[in-house]
């Protein structure tokens, strides 16, 4: 029988299957469940698979790196927004190329459903010069996922992996092969390759530049791109998960319109030229930004008597996740009439739990902010990011990881009294550390408040690199001074004692940290439920 | 054959259990099934949804269009309208009547029952009150799904199965009392189906 797997398990199971000695990762919605499927796979821990979670995006990267220097299969999974974290190492990864498969698995973030943006990665596949594979369905990504390991090792490049949000979080069944032995350990001596000084680097740029029409063939030859023949002149060019939803339409309605599927990059210009020649009007129905739209538009816009339509001329939404209705929209089907939401509909917004220590943390940070002439706080990426909502209005920025501390810092630096940062004991360790010796070596007067809930919460409860000693081992070992480090327990019956901490640490004209620590209780649900569960 | 469900609540209330139920019922009926959710920020006391969808022939899009759903089943009463777009013209509703109130503005409750009741047919369940008699308040979910069993186009008996299975890790009495929780909801439905 089939498997019912998330799009995320699947592309977990496939880096079994393909033979991974390892997963590098950072938590991050929606590509978190890849990570973790590995870590409880039975099989992956006999073996054992390497899985533990890394600091950040960019650790992960260059971890995974290594492992495929060292000749074995190395797995590197985020969220869109990572990649940003760790673009340094994967366009350099392009430059040098790799030895055993890397493939980099990047989960974007399409409606913003639990992100900051809506960036899209294959930007970044093309900025890099890699092959990008984007499957449609929980088998193409698990079968994508095996391929793309054979693809790295035969073009001794990084593969980009992309997936959405909807096919990461969407369940089906899936088939497996048989799982293919791990590489042996096979370190390359390649300094020419691997030290990118400028005259190796141009040297393998240049390679990389010679690669591409090899890699444009491959693409031709790929599975992933595929013509669903029809008739007529108008056809579609159906980019990823977009594929589906064009598909739904045009068995739904009975056309029978042409589809060139693509989920293989560089583009497969042949077959893209076969459909163009077929059909004058041509829609383009990407997940994510229109970037081949762009890019078949030209600067001189229409070309060839061919009509272009798609995201940029507003036949389908600028913005935002496709679905069926929007497809069927931008072909012309007249949309039925479908019940309205009833005008008494109020929204429910996420909030923090019930119980949770955040909220204490918030309370007391309120009492002592209230009576401050500037109330600004900075903050940063997790759950307690839900401080910004009512009740407590508590926060007043959340830009990218770590930096609640940095922004605090030039803030204060621009001459605002007090200013505070708030950032979880994960995020701190993702990219706070750095931030905070920044404003230890310029004396910049801040206030740091960690809130160190002993997890990565927000994406549902994974270790994080750093809490309670240890955090406070890298406060002093930065510069802090001991006694403006200091320790509060967020919980009712010590308000009035964390107030007072909180005032005299944000009144002081210098670095300090509060460290405020009291462990998620979703996290402390689970353990209570599960003693032996790695939490 | 295809039925599309959206399955409604809130961040925290175990629409996924019932969602793992129908899921492995389906298979095991030999149907392909597709089932989008929702995770990260939205779970924490949040509105929820999942689409689910069942069919004998391949299914392309994870998320159903509007119009097109079947069944909406929510485990609270104002989480049912917030998908009405996607129901179809004929499609039913079956929730659990228990509000769950977690933000400011909530509506008066008949204003909520007088939507409900503009819908063919809706099917409300007191699940809290019905799951405690079944041996515990545990079991709301497996008394909505009950409910909702006439229109998932499963078995009930598949359904039976796919409960003892998820539930079994837990010990017999646990799998006994979610049985008899699915069948005092499927009771009411049908008694709700004979009496209008």
């Amino acid at each position: 029988m089939k498997q019912l797997l998330l799009g995320a398990e699947a592309i977990a199971l496939g880096a079994l299957d393909a033979g991974i000695s390892g997963v590098y990762a950072y938590p991050g919605t929606p590509s978190t469940e890849i990570t973790e499927y590995i870590q409880k796979h039975k099989g992956a821990r006999e073996v054992p698979i390497r899985s533990a979670w890394s600091a950040n995006e960019k650790t992960a990267y260059e971890a995974a790196l290594g492992m495929s220097y060292a000749g074995k299969r190395a797995l590197v999974c985020m969220k869109h927004v990572g990649l940003n974290v760790a673009a340094d190492a994967f366009i350099n990864s392009a430059i040098t190329g790799v030895n055993g498969g890397l493939v980099v698995a990047v989960a974007d973030d399409p409606s913003m459903h639990s992100s900051q943006n809506e960036q899209d990665s294959r930007v970044y596949g093309k900025f890099a010069m890699v092959p990008v594979v984007e499957p449609a369905s929980q088998q193409e990504l698990y079968d994508a996922s095996r391929y793309a390991f054979d693809l790295s090792e035969s073009v001794q490049l990084p593969v980009l992996l992309r997936l959405t949000t909807r096919l990461a979080h969407s369940r089906a069944g899936v088939t497996c092969t048989a799982t293919r032995l791990q590489n042996p350990l096979n370190s390359l001596y390649a300094p020419e390759r691997f030290v990118l000084m400028p005259h190796n680097a141009r040297r393998q740029y240049n390679n990389l530049l010679v690669m591409q029409p090899r890699l444009e063939e491959l693409s031709e030859q790929s599975s992933l791109n595929r013509l669903v023949p029809g008739k007529g002149n108008m056809g579609v060019l159906a980019f990823g998960i977009a594929f589906n939803y064009v598909m739904e339409v045009r068995q739904a309605c009975g056309l029978d319109f042409p589809i060139l599927k693509i989920g293989h990059y560089p583009l497969p210009k042949k077959q893209i030229d076969a459909l163009f020649n077929t059909c004058e009007t041509i829609l383009v129905a990407e997940e994510g930004y229109p970037v081949y739209e762009e890019l078949l538009r030209g600067y001189f816009g229409l070309q060839n008597g061919k009509q272009i339509k798609g995201r940029l001329d507003g036949t389908l939404p600028r913005a935002g996740e496709l679905n069926a209705d929007s497809i069927a929209l931008a072909l012309g089907i007249t949309k039925k009439e479908v019940l309205a939401i009833p005008s008494i509909m109020v929204n429910r917004p996420p909030e923090l739990c019930k119980g949770c220590g955040h909220r204490d943390l918030y309370e007391a940070l309120n009492t002592v902010m209230s009576s401050c002439k500037e109330q600004h706080v900075f903050s940063d990426i997790g759950c307690y990011t839900l401080g910004a909502l009512a009740p407590y209005n508590a926060i007043h920025t959340c830009v990218d990881m770590g930096a609640s501390i940095t922004m605090a810092k030039g803030a204060a630096d621009a001459g605002l009294r007090p200013a505070v940062a708030v950032i979880g004991d994960s995020t701190f360790t993702h990219s706070g550390m750095t931030g905070l010796l920044d404003a230890i070596n310029d004396h910049s007067p801040l206030t740091v408040i960690i809130a160190d809930n002993d997890t990565t919460a927000m994406t549902g409860g994974q270790n994080s690199s750093a809490n309670g000693s240890k955090l406070q081992a890298i406060c002093l070992g930065l510069g802090v001074e001991k006694e403006h480090l200091r320790t509060i327990i967020p919980l009712k019956s010590h308000l009035a004692e964390n107030i007072d901490v909180l005032r005299e640490e944000i009144n002081w004209d210098g670095v300090s940290v509060v460290i405020a620590v009291r462990e998620c209780i979703e996290t402390a649900a689970r353990k209570k439920r599960n003693p032996s569960a790695n939490a | 054959m295809q039925i599309n469900i959206i399955l409604a609540g809130v961040g925290g209330q175990g629409i996924l259990t019932i969602a793992a139920v129908i899921d492995q019922a389906a298979l095991q009926s030999g149907l392909i099934v597709r089932q989008a959710e929702v995770h990260g920020m939205s779970q924490r006391g949040g509105a929820v949804q999942s689409h689910l969808r069942i069919a004998d022939q391949e299914i392309y899009s994870d998320l159903i269009a509007e119009g097109t759903a079947n069944l909406i089943l929510s485990v609270e009463p104002l989480e049912a309208l917030r998908y009405l777009p996607f129901l179809a013209s004929d499609g039913r509703i079956v929730t659990s009547t228990d509000l769950f109130i977690n933000m400011e503005g909530y509506p008066a409750v008949e204003h909520i029952h007088a939507e409900l009741n503009r819908t063919n047919r809706p099917v409300l369940v007191s699940a809290a009150e019905l799951a405690r008699k079944a041996g515990s308040p545990r079991t709301s979910n497996m008394v909505m799904l009950g409910a909702a069993s006439p229109f998932t186009g499963l078995a009930s008996h598949e359904l039976e199965t796919s409960i003892e299975k998820l539930f079994s890790a837990k010990g017999d009495e646990i799998v006994a009392m979610n049985i008899r929780a699915f069948r005092t909801g499927k009771a009411l439905s049908q008694h709700q189906a004979t009496a209008s």
